[in-house]
């Protein structure tokens, strides 16, 4: 029951908010649920088998039995981490949205709540049509945390968002359905369930587009692929991220963005081994030109939250490239790395929500010599802009390294251009850092009258969690990595013959 | 005391420093802040006396201190320990960063009294040189690697010190970038290293390495090495990678001394000895760091021979001795790099300190025009400086003569030098005694060039200790490397130095017998080249200073060339940096604004052309798509069931 509890509990808790009749405390109830759901959530790390690649702490009902639909959830060394950055990140933004959101504060932590659900269910179904209906339900919340509390051109930006992602997902449907047509052909009766899936032989033939494995390849791969998003199906990405308020933006770059990595490890990659390996070259050349693209693009943004909006189709470049190499330093490093990108962005756009909050700006050639005048605020940019360059000892570096190391051993070639992401990245975050913070004050950080306030005790508390992960990340990986070794293992052995089995 | 608590004592100690000073960063008590940060580093310096000396006890083969602390990280077939190990090169590395750090940061107390951000500034210091230590120590190339970046993040950090100067600020930052292209070669190098070895460490990298020779451009060690060797361009500032160390001036002085000329800019030497059975077989790499270093010994002489600025003379004069450095390990004499490195990193330290002393002394002037017979107010900066300036030049019996000679000779001798490259380094001698005469004269000697306004004084105490210090380290430090040549014609004195690290040194191949004769002669031409040099510098900038001017103006535009640094920065701007910039911009215009989102929107208008019903739902209420999108998620679910 641990999972469903999980899973379902938030769905509970945007009830109770909804119901909630004191609006002066619902913050305090909805922070306090959501530091209630964390808790349960390290229940399952503390069961979880570290030594297993099976599936583990599955419940299994039958749900639509003429189609083989199952109520089916499941956690591995594959999903178990991100399943905690969600319940990790939930209480932070939770927190963070004190001042940014002032409108219609039930409706925004009900949403929050429902997302938490939605996107928990993306990365423990097991179940194809349960996954898709999770994965759908995402998107409605987010909807609506963009329209509503967002920007001045947030219908616009929502509008891209939605036909980006629909586009997908119609193509993502079609294709399960096919495939649960396909269990039916082999075995007799048909079924959802993703080890079913992967039972499957689907008939592959090299040089076409044309074959059922590639055709169907490309089907799942285009939903993940905008998702994630691989250059160049991005565009609709900074602009979601300069119209959403801050706790949409940590979401969405801090989880949701993920959603759509891990399914290539869930979906993909196990279920299309032949096609993924045909076709890795054209997903190695989009995740390396999404790196080298991110970071030049990045680099000239007037804007900052569009700088690291760029920045994470930069970052998110690495993780394609990572997994699309299929060996253990790989798909290891991408793994490390969507944590990593969910602890440095998400807090790169709470720091970005927060000097927002004080001078209505976002725009870098407004600021200038802000460490002067906000010590503590700059000591805590710092650290992440050094988790985002990936210095080491720092989380982003262990990822990048792994996922680098990982591409020379499979592709060299490639490596000598992804390498350039290197010296890229350094030059857009810390340019940027300079004008904002060195250097004279800025038109919006002189005015003496009235001096910019540095950070709330409330602000600290939201950033020092995700400052000690970026130490203890990159200090300790392997307190980290422990736990998805087995799982690692066993889809790096098995690619061509992947299975699951559950463990009792 | 057991090795791997003195060893958590090396390194931890200037990160307790560092974390006391960074939490009380507002404080600013210099002599309290100092204390802490100078105590910390001491006390590196006191457990690796230690270490080294139990390291002295131990038979001269298995003379090593490895302590391993946890595993960093595992997957798969790569583990990397954090893990340390002393032997007999890295001992010389962390008694000249724990012993000269210690010095400069006492030096520092007095440097930087007045300055309101001094406990920060401490806190930097310490930080570095425990970087610094992880550097030197690391046992496998990803721990090297963590102090490679940690150090530069520090020099970052100091080199924008004042960060409210933006010149000072972009100059932290051209440090930072260029600093990550070399970081980016290393991180190749390593990949290639790792594929063929199977490991990082650099114990068992150095083991398995092969014997004989690798002949190809394209080989794994070959490819390896050299990328690694990009990496070190980039922290030691040679051709190409350079440009940072000047611009990185900006920094406090006594920075410059310990980050800028001691220690960081030194590593990428220090990493190709560390790993010398690698590059000793690969001789098409050991080519090219040769030919750079010699290059580069000549070309950053000959432009500081146009400087104003006594630090920007320092830090071309700091370019052109690691230039030397790595014409020495290019040519296989790594224990003459690893010499010259420790002998440079005393009287460069002194040097960069006295002239902290001399702008102290100003009022933050740092132009020589300006200076002049400063002998007279600063008799003990005058005199250390002066021991500075021997020892550089190559006067025997100080210390550079020794290091230095030995480099010339080597790359004269060995089979993978040559005549040419000893004619360069000859050459670079030449120069280096003429623009540190140069520099002696204008500052010290001759007519007081002083503005009235200034009154120059001797430093205090805690700023003249260190340089007395680094002084007699700079007449004495050359005597543990003395030539077999000289040696024996004095008495059979032993090179100590060459003794210490012969077990760790892999032999050049095919090395012949000196020939004593060849050697005094070289030895004397090169020497009677600086001396000469030092005379006409003498002649000019004491004697007659309207010579120089003279001869300027009659090779003017060689001479512009020259003293703009041969428009090597405004090259890089312009065929690198703002091409790049502007064809981001066209980039990000032309695809994302103009393609994609155009396509985008076509799509969009086909929709909206094909029927007015799309339009109508298009009403901006949000319920009503709420609405929809549940309508359709039904809809789709009823396609599948009632299939």
């Amino acid at each position: 029951m641990l999972l469903s509890t999980i899973l379902f509990l938030p769905l509970i808790f945007a009830l109770i908010v909804l119901i909630w009749p004191q609006d002066k405390t619902i913050r305090h109830v909805a922070f306090g649920l959501s530091i209630v759901e964390f808790i349960i959530s390290l229940i399952v790390l503390k069961d979880f088998d570290a030594s297993s690649a099976q599936l583990q702490m599955i419940e299994k009902h039958m749900w639509i039995e003429r189609f083989g639909i199952q109520y089916f959830l499941g956690v591995d060394g594959i999903s178990l981490w991100l399943v905690l950055l969600t319940t990790f990140l939930t209480p932070i933004i939770i927190l963070a949205s004190w001042n940014s959101i002032d409108t219609k504060i039930k409706g925004f932590h009900a949403a929050m709540f429902v997302l938490q659900t939605a996107m928990l269910g993306t990365f423990l179904a097991i179940d194809a049509i349960f996954f898709y209906v999770f994965w759908e339900l995402s998107l409605i919340p987010m909807y609506f945390i963009v329209g509503i509390w967002g920007g001045a051109r947030r219908i616009y930006a929502t509008i891209k968002f939605f036909i980006f992602t629909m586009i997908g997902s119609v193509l993502m449907l079609v294709a399960i359905i096919y495939l649960m047509y396909l269990t039916q052909q082999a075995s007799g009766h048909m079924s959802a369930s993703l080890l079913e899936f992967y039972k499957v032989k689907i008939p592959f033939v090299g040089g076409s587009i044309l074959n059922l494995q590639s055709l169907l390849f490309f089907a799942f791969s285009l939903a993940f692929a905008i998702k994630v998003p691989v250059w160049p199906v991005h565009t609709w990405l900074p602009d979601a991220h300069v119209e959403a308020p801050t706790p949409g933006s940590v979401i969405l770059a801090g989880v949701m963005l993920k959603m759509g990595t891990y399914c290539f490890l869930r979906w993909v990659i196990p279920l299309f081994p032949d096609a993924a390996e045909y076709w890795a070259w054209l997903f190695l050349s989009l995740g390396v030109i999404g790196i080298i693209y991110g970071a030049l693009v990045a680099m000239i943004q007037p804007d900052i939250k569009k700088l690291v909006a760029y920045s994470s189709v930069s970052h998110m470049g690495y993780i394609i490239v990572g997994m699309f190499v299929f060996n253990h330093f790989g798909i290891t490093g991408s793994l490390y790395q969507m944590l990593n990108h969910g602890v440095s962005t998400g807090a790169l756009f709470l720091l970005i929500g927060m000097i927002y909050e004080r001078t209505h700006s976002r725009e870098i050639s407004k600021y200038g010599g802000l460490a002067g005048v906000l010590p503590i605020f700059t000591i805590f940019f710092f650290i992440i802009t050094l988790s985002s360059i990936a210095v080491p000892m720092t989380n982003g570096f262990i990822g990048e390294f792994l996922i680098l190391l990982g591409l020379h051993k499979a592709q060299p070639v490639y490596v000598y251009f992804a390498v350039t992401g290197v010296v890229l990245g350094a030059a857009y975050m810390l340019w940027m850092f300079k004008r904002v913070f060195f250097g004279e004050k800025g038109e919006l950080v002189k005015d003496e009258k009235h001096p910019l306030k540095d950070l709330s005790v409330r602000e600290i508390a939201v950033l020092v969690p995700l400052v000690v992960l970026v130490f203890w990340m990159g200090l300790f990986p392997n307190h980290f990595l422990d736990l998805t070794k087995s799982s690692v293992n066993h889809l790096v052995t098995n690619k061509n013959k992947y299975y699951l089995e559950i463990k009792e | 005391m057991d090795h791997s608590l003195l060893m958590a004592i090396l390194l931890l100690s200037p990160l307790v420093g560092f974390l006391i000073n960074g939490i009380r960063y507002k404080n600013p008590t210099a002599n309290l802040s100092g204390g802490i940060a100078t105590a910390a580093v001491a006390i590196s310096f006191i457990s690796s006396l230690i270490l080294v000396a139990d390291l002295i006890g131990m038979p001269a083969e298995a003379r090593k201190i490895h302590v391993s602390f946890f595993q960093w990280m595992a997957v798969d077939s790569f583990k990397i320990n954090a893990a340390f190990y002393i032997d007999q090169i890295s001992a010389i590395m962390i008694l000249v960063i724990t012993g000269v750090g210690s010095l400069i940061h006492l030096f520092s107390i007095g440097y930087m009294h007045h300055d309101k951000g001094v406990t920060k500034y401490f806190a930097y210091l310490n930080l570095f040189v425990f970087n610094m230590l992880i550097l030197v120590l690391g046992d496998s190339l990803l721990t090297m690697f963590v102090g490679w970046e940690g150090v530069g993040l520090c020099s970052y950090l100091l080199i924008g010190f004042w960060f409210s100067d933006k010149e000072k600020a972009a100059a932290g930052m051209k440090a930072f970038i260029t600093n990550r292209v070399g970081d980016a070669a290393f991180l190749l190098g390593m990949f290639v290293l790792f594929a063929t070895f199977g490991t990082l460490n650099i114990q068992e990298m150095n083991a398995l390495a092969p014997t004989t020779a690798e002949a190809s451009w394209l080989g794994a060690i070959t490819l390896g090495t050299l990328f690694l060797f990009i990496g070190a361009t980039g922290k030691s500032a040679q051709i190409p990678l350079y440009v940072w160390l000047p611009d990185a001036m900006a920094g406090p002085t006594p920075v410059s001394a310990l980050i800028h000329a001691a220690t960081m800019v030194t590593a990428g030497v220090y990493m190709i000895v560390r790993l010398n059975p690698l590059f000793i077989v690969a001789p098409n790499t050991m080519m090219v760091i040769a030919i750079i270093g010699a290059l580069t010994a000549v070309f950053a002489a000959s432009i500081g021979i146009t400087q104003w600025d006594i630090k920007k003379v320092l830090a071309y004069s700091t370019v052109s001795q690691l230039g030397y450095m790595f014409l020495a390990v290019g040519v296989g004499a790594f224990g003459a790099g690893m010499f010259h490195l420790m002998t440079h990193a005393f009287f460069k330290a002194l040097m960069f300190l006295g002239s902290g002393s001399v702008i102290h002394a100003m009022h933050e002037e740092q132009d020589i025009r300006k200076m002049g017979g400063l002998k007279k107010y600063m008799p003990i900066t005058h005199m250390t400086f002066f021991f500075g300036w021997v020892a550089i030049i190559g006067i025997p019996p100080f210390a550079g003569f020794f290091s230095k000679d030995e480099i010339l000779w080597m790359s004269f001798h060995s089979p993978l030098g040559s005549p040419a490259l000893w004619v360069l380094g000859a050459i670079g001698a030449a120069m280096t005694a003429f623009y540190m005469t140069r520099l002696m004269c204008l500052t010290f000697w001759g007519k007081s060039r002083v503005p009235k306004s200034v009154h120059p004084h001797e430093s205090p105490t805690l700023m003249t200790i260190p340089l007395i210090v680094l002084g007699i380290l700079s007449v004495v430090g050359g005597w543990v490397g003395i030539p077999e040549v000289i040696g024996h014609s004095l008495g059979d004195i032993p090179n100590l130095l060459e003794h210490w690290l012969h077990p760790v040194i892999k032999p050049i191949p095919n090395l012949t017998e000196a020939e004593h004769s060849m050697e005094w002669m070289l030895m004397g031409v090169s020497v009677s080249l600086a001396t000469i040099s030092a005379f006409i510098a003498y002649h000019f900038y004491v004697k007659s200073p309207e010579t120089p001017e003279k001869i300027a103006n009659s090779i003017k535009p060689l001479y512009n060339l020259i003293s703009k640094k041969y428009l090597v920065d405004e090259l890089y701007f312009g065929t690198i940096i703002n091409p790049l910039i502007n064809g981001s911009k066209r980039l990000w215009m032309f695809i994302d604004v103009n393609f994609i989102d155009k396509i985008t929107y076509v799509i969009s208008d086909l929709v909206r052309g094909g029927g007015g019903v799309v339009r109508a739902l298009q009403t901006g209420n949000l319920q009503q798509y709420a609405m929809l999108i549940g309508i359709g998620i039904v809809i789709a679910l009823s396609i599948i069931i009632m299939r």
